[in-house]
């Protein structure tokens, strides 16, 4: 009676400790070897393995072994009928003596009886096999009960369980991979759609041709310099490629005039960016500001932008971006009616319109990343290719951007509050 | 000669080994004693003596790599013996029928 009373506490000592390994977040494997213990200890059983199994390949696979034979088979092949009868028997212990009908057993019948293992038990967990459990003799030499069986079952259905837990997470892990790539792809193939429609953009103007392109890039350059995340950046990229898409709808004669335009021909070409808005606006971008960036990129920060007039802290910052890398590639590009502006010209303009046209944490920023690409200390040479070696290699730039960087204020000296309208 | 490896202590005297288990024979201390006894094992010990006079409880992983030791010196030949094991223990030992394939000394 007490001898049953100790035998009862030690099993199922062993079947709670069962099920906290199972459900640990330890390696799989390391999982695996202490369950096996697990179940060979609690009934003293000499030796014996667990396997994983693959309907693939229609094979087993050990995961763990003790006491077993090293030439043991490390995959055990099954065919249909094997895979049948399985199923069939459910998770109960097949005496591998009296299993000898079935292929499976007549194929391994060597190594079974060469590493003494008595029992065979499939794993079938919701109705499908996901592994199996091979058992020695137990210590005692004594045959196994029907308690013995029951306790075996408990057990084994704790270590299929983790075997099916670990499948799913394995099955998980690929279909995020497979998103993962998926996502990558369409990002790649947005990314690319919008390059294109920023040539087809600039093919409309031939003086300014890659207008769209560099001021992406512009816009790219200073949002990194602000510090932004790698998606915001390209958030910022794909912002500039497409600012000017309203463009599609203005004639060409307005766009390519080799002089000053009139007012009734400016006011034509002023509704690019609500007509880039109206066109962007259905498209769902992974960046959602890139429609704000169309609509509010000739806006000031001192009221005086178009279309709407907007005041500092009423545009969104995405379009204070794109207004100062449009502004400085309008500036250091050759028009039909100018030539574009020497450096220097360019820099001081830019800083006398800091807090007035730009936002002067912008203009910083875009100084920064022109004074590190001047300076060495950054390797890139995104300037030089967009603006030419010539122009970025100016006498007096380094100083005149350095000076700029220690005087231009962090905030704007000109707060514009919202007014009613 | 003595040496020790954290709570596992061995002596070899003529082909005797003799491996001290600590208090609790649990996965971790098991698993350091298996490899000690592999280790003497593979030197040629003809007698390994295992001195359980420290422990006070062996659990379900601790019953499997016993039998795992066992079943090692068994292929090579060599006798196991237990030393010094607490009657509760022995009779953990004796209910699974470890005790048969060892010589337990009180």
């Amino acid at each position: 009676m007490a001898d049953e009373r100790n035998r009862l506490i030690h099993t199922f000592g062993a079947l709670a400790e069962l099920g906290e390994e199972v459900s640990n977040k330890q390696s799989f494997n390391e999982t695996m070897r202490t369950s096996l213990h697990l179940l060979l200890g609690s009934l003293a059983i000499m030796r014996g393995g667990v396997a994983r199994y693959s309907p693939f390949g229609h094979e087993l696979s050990m995961l763990a072994m003790r006491g077993i034979r090293e030439d043991f088979p490390l995959t055990l092949s099954l065919c249909q009928e094997d895979e049948r009868q399985f199923l069939a028997n459910g998770l109960y212990p097949i005496e591998v003596s009296q299993a000898k009908v079935l292929p499976f057993f007549q194929v391994y019948d060597q190594s079974f009886e060469q590493s003494a293992i008595e029992l065979f038990v499939p794993l079938v967990i919701h109705g499908e096999t996901v592994g199996s459990v091979f058992l020695g003799r137990k210590a005692t030499g004594e045959s196994y009960t029907t308690y013995d069986r029951e306790i075996i079952c408990a057990m084994a259905r704790h270590v299929g369980v983790a075997i099916m837990q670990r499948n799913m997470m394995a099955e998980l892990e690929r279909r995020a991979e497979e998103n993962r790539k998926l996502y990558d792809n369409l990002r790649m193939t947005y990314n690319d759609t919008v390059k294109a429609f920023a040539a087809a953009i600039d093919r409309k103007d031939k003086y300014t041709e890659g207008h769209s392109v560099r001021v992406g890039k512009y816009s790219e350059i200073i949002a990194a310099e602000l510090g932004w995340n790698e998606q915001e950046v390209e958030g910022a990229a794909v912002a500039g490629y497409l600012h000017d898409i309203g463009k599609i709808t203005v004639e060409r004669k307005i766009i390519n005039a080799p002089y000053r335009i009139n007012a009734k021909e400016s006011s034509e070409l002023n509704k690019h960016p609500g007509v880039g808005y109206e066109i962007l606006m259905p498209i769902s971008h992974p960046y959602a500001d890139v429609p704000l960036a169309a609509k509010y990129h000739h806006e000031r920060l001192d009221g005086r932008g178009y279309p709407d007039g907007l005041y500092d802290r009423e545009i969104p910052y995405i379009a204070k971006i794109v207004n100062l890398a449009d502004s400085f590639d309008a500036m250091t590009t050759d028009r039909p009616y100018k030539r574009r502006r020497p450096a220097n010209e360019v820099f001081e303009d830019l800083q006398r319109n800091s807090g007035k046209q730009f936002a002067p944490e912008i203009v910083k920023a875009f100084f920064k990343g022109m004074y590190n690409e001047l300076t060495g200390e950054t390797k890139e040479k995104r300037f030089r290719r967009l603006l030419g070696r010539e122009y970025m290699e100016t006498e007096g730039i380094v100083p005149m951007l350095k000076n700029a960087l220690n005087g231009v204020a962090p905030t704007s000296p000109l707060t514009y509050l919202a007014v009613d309208k | 000669m003595n040496t020790e490896a954290g709570n596992v202590t061995t002596c070899a005297v003529s082909k005797q080994a003799v491996v001290n288990a600590s208090n609790y024979f649990n996965k971790a201390t098991g698993e350091a004693i298996e490899r000690e006894c592999k280790v003497k094992l593979q030197e040629g010990c003809d007698e390994l003596v295992l001195n359980f006079s420290q422990t006070e409880l062996v659990n379900s992983v601790g019953v499997s790599i016993l039998l795992g030791i066992i079943d090692s010196a068994k292929t090579l030949g060599t006798k196991v013996v237990f030393a010094d094991v607490k009657q509760d223990t022995i009779d953990l030992f004796d209910m699974l029928g470890v005790s048969r394939h060892v010589t337990i000394n009180i």
